[in-house]
């Protein structure tokens, strides 16, 4: 089981940082509502959510953000980004990092499957602990859907085993071990993975016993 | 990070984004032909949801190369609403492929307001708009709201020239937005946009499924207009220059198999798979057949250049074509600075690159990097012989000089901003 990580504490400073309004969007659920808890405990708690672009562009306007996340699999980034240059669809220019010096960010970023806008003006490091908070909860995230499809594959694997091996145990008179012992080494000789094996020799049983 | 091409066993890897567009074909084709092979490296294909994510993954080296509209290496290389990163296009992948599409209430309007235009379609069909949106400011109702697919595509700019070929200001009396293609059926369906224009296959997608009516193509516009090029990252250019040339070589080969027509099932079916451009093949097999439908229950038309790969030129870097497109941004404002456009031009579109790669092809190379348009040029002088041009349409009859572009820039009435531009000065973010 994956741990979300410890949350990311933030000092709280003299300059009300915290004050920041953030705006996530992201059609994820549960990868919004962990981002969302992390920020919260990490001291942002002006953060809105959108899980649709619907009403996109009056809910920017009324929520004034200082600082946008998209995740990169929403085909509506670039509209996005053109929002964000008319004035009268966001109250204050709003732009993804321009400096060359936070490339090392935005790669981490791209990495993480997240992209972040900042109003124009708004200095870094102000937005620093928002970025890494993002980054680390889509990291964790895709952490976590990979265990579970991995946990999924393998679950699913192991039902087909389990079948391969009672049709090889009715059929050929095989005890459990030597049932699956053979399925091992056919495996290995075909150099396939045994659930493959497992897979091909039920579809085989079902088509011969039709 | 995949840059300075990480190696498969002995054959070195290039990484390409793409956008899910018959016009990415190309680079399909040469993957699934193995073209990429036969040259000597391996082609790994990455499929991308929005054009910023084409244009920060190959900043960023992720993708060592992409598919992307014409105007994006300069957009990046300008630094234009972003850090610049030097890009350049040593090769186009394709000339047309788009459509202007209108709902069925304003086509029904403009039909009223001029039937003849309308019916004639291309440019005639933007006076009968004209008149739709001087009736509508005349009765107080809201602008009409027009989809294109980013700011900085020949869809933009093709539009915008071509609403103001008929007096409409494409800020002032309608509005424009991007739209993503995948949410544009809906986008028209719901009214959220009035119309669009947007790349093969999605053109067709609302004529289909019957909410509009193709007006005009990009072809009828400006016949034979560059749409989109292979954008490489300068430095990894620089510092690949073993790896450029053969891709550019195995495109090539791949854009030459796809003007073909006895190609035109198997590039069909490999087009339509779920992991590439992954929409109905019918609509796909229209397109690259030139037999579009532009109007619901309609008989195909039939326009064997509705979009091309290789004849005309075709994959040939313009020069002349990156000034017209600086040109357009300079018009409307993406651009506030006045800059030397040649100078720029020749920095980001590359003929020199390809013609090393034609060369070893045995294809025959345009001996100048920059071509008038609307002068009626029917050839074009080539290192192997004369290359054939295709028709000359251009924008209703109007012409372009690339030897005097500050000319042609200073020629139009409706455009943002003053005729002169500022001097030189900082980058800047774009206003639209």
């Amino acid at each position: 089981m994956v741990m979300i990580p410890n949350p990311v504490t933030v000092l709280p400073a003299a300059s009300p940082s915290s004050d920041l309004r953030i705006l996530v969007i992201d059609e994820n659920p549960i990868r919004c509502a962990i981002l969302q808890a992390g920020l919260r405990e990490a001291g942002f708690a002006n953060v809105t959510v959108l899980d649709n672009m619907t009403g996109l562009l009056d809910r920017i306007y009324v929520i004034d953000p200082d600082v946008v996340v998209i995740d990169l699999e929403n085909p509506s980034r670039d509209v996005l980004e053109q929002m964000f240059q008319v004035s009268r669809i966001v109250k204050r220019p709003i732009a993804m990092f321009v400096d060359q010096s936070d490339r090392a960010t935005i790669e981490a970023a791209i990495d993480a499957g997240v992209s972040a806008y900042i109003v124009d003006g708004l200095k870094k490091e102000r937005v620093r602990p928002i970025l890494d908070m993002t980054i680390s909860r889509f990291r964790a995230f895709d952490a976590m859907r990979a265990e579970l499809e991995s946990t999924r594959s393998q679950l699913k694997e192991r039902k087909l085993i389990e079948r391969a091996k009672g049709l090889l145990m009715k059929t050929k008179g095989l005890d459990e071990e030597a049932a699956y012992s053979l399925l091992r080494r056919t495996a290995m000789n075909q150099n396939r993975r045994i659930g493959e094996i497992a897979e091909s020799l039920i579809s085989a049983y079902d088509l011969l016993k039709m | 990070m995949t840059t300075d091409a990480l190696h498969n066993g002995d054959m070195p890897i290039i990484h390409a984004g793409f956008i899910p567009l018959t016009d990415s074909a190309p680079l399909l084709i040469a993957k699934a032909l193995g073209f990429d092979a036969q040259f000597g490296f391996e082609l790994r294909l990455h499929r991308e949801v929005s054009w910023a994510n084409i244009r920060d993954k190959t900043d960023h080296g992720i993708f060592d190369c992409a598919h992307m509209l014409a105007a994006m290496p300069i957009a990046s290389t300008l630094g234009l609403g972003r850090a610049p990163v030097p890009m350049i296009a040593p090769m186009a992948l394709n000339l047309n492929g788009n459509a202007i599409t209108v709902s069925n209430p304003l086509y029904a309007a403009m039909a009223n307001a001029d039937p003849e235009a309308t019916r004639t379609g291309g440019m005639a069909a933007a006076s009968a708009l004209a008149k739709v949106v001087r009736a509508r400011q005349a009765r107080g109702e809201p602008p009409l709201t027009l989809g294109m697919v980013y700011p900085f595509s020949c869809h933009n700019y093709d539009l915008r020239y071509w609403l103001a070929s008929a007096g409409i200001h494409p800020d002032n009396d309608v509005t424009l937005v991007v739209i993503p293609p995948p949410l544009i059926a809906e986008g028209l369906a719901t009214g959220h946009v009035d119309g669009y224009c947007v790349g093969a296959p999605w053109g067709a997608v609302s004529v289909i499924n019957g909410g509009g009516h193709i007006v005009a193509t990009k072809h009828e516009l400006w016949a034979n207009s560059p749409e989109k090029v292979l954008g490489v990252r300068m430095d990894w250019a620089e510092r690949n220059p073993g790896l450029l040339k053969p891709l550019i070589m195995a495109l090539l080969t791949a854009a030459q198999w796809l003007d073909q027509p006895e190609n035109l099932d198997e590039a069909t079916h490999i087009l339509a798979q779920a992991q590439h451009v992954g929409v109905d093949a019918a609509l796909i097999r229209r397109g690259l057949a030139g037999s579009l439908i532009r109007h619901p229950g309609g008989e195909p038309g039939a326009d064997a250049d509705f979009i091309v790969f290789h004849r005309y030129a075709a994959n040939f870097p313009w020069v002349s074509h990156a000034i017209w497109l600086l040109t357009q941004m300079q018009r409307w404002g993406q651009i506030t600075q006045a800059l030397d456009m040649t100078a720029i031009a020749s920095q980001v579109y590359r003929p020199d690159l390809y013609r090393a790669a034609a060369q070893e092809l045995g294809l025959s190379s345009p001996l100048t990097d920059m071509k008038a348009e609307g002068d009626g040029q029917a050839a074009v002088t080539g290192d192997r012989g004369d290359i054939a041009l295709g028709e000359g349409r251009f924008f209703g009859g109007e012409s372009f000089d690339p030897a005097d572009a500050a000319a042609y820039l200073r020629s139009f009435a409706i455009r943002n901003g003053p005729a002169e531009l500022l001097p030189a000065r900082e980058p800047h973010l774009p206003l639209c």
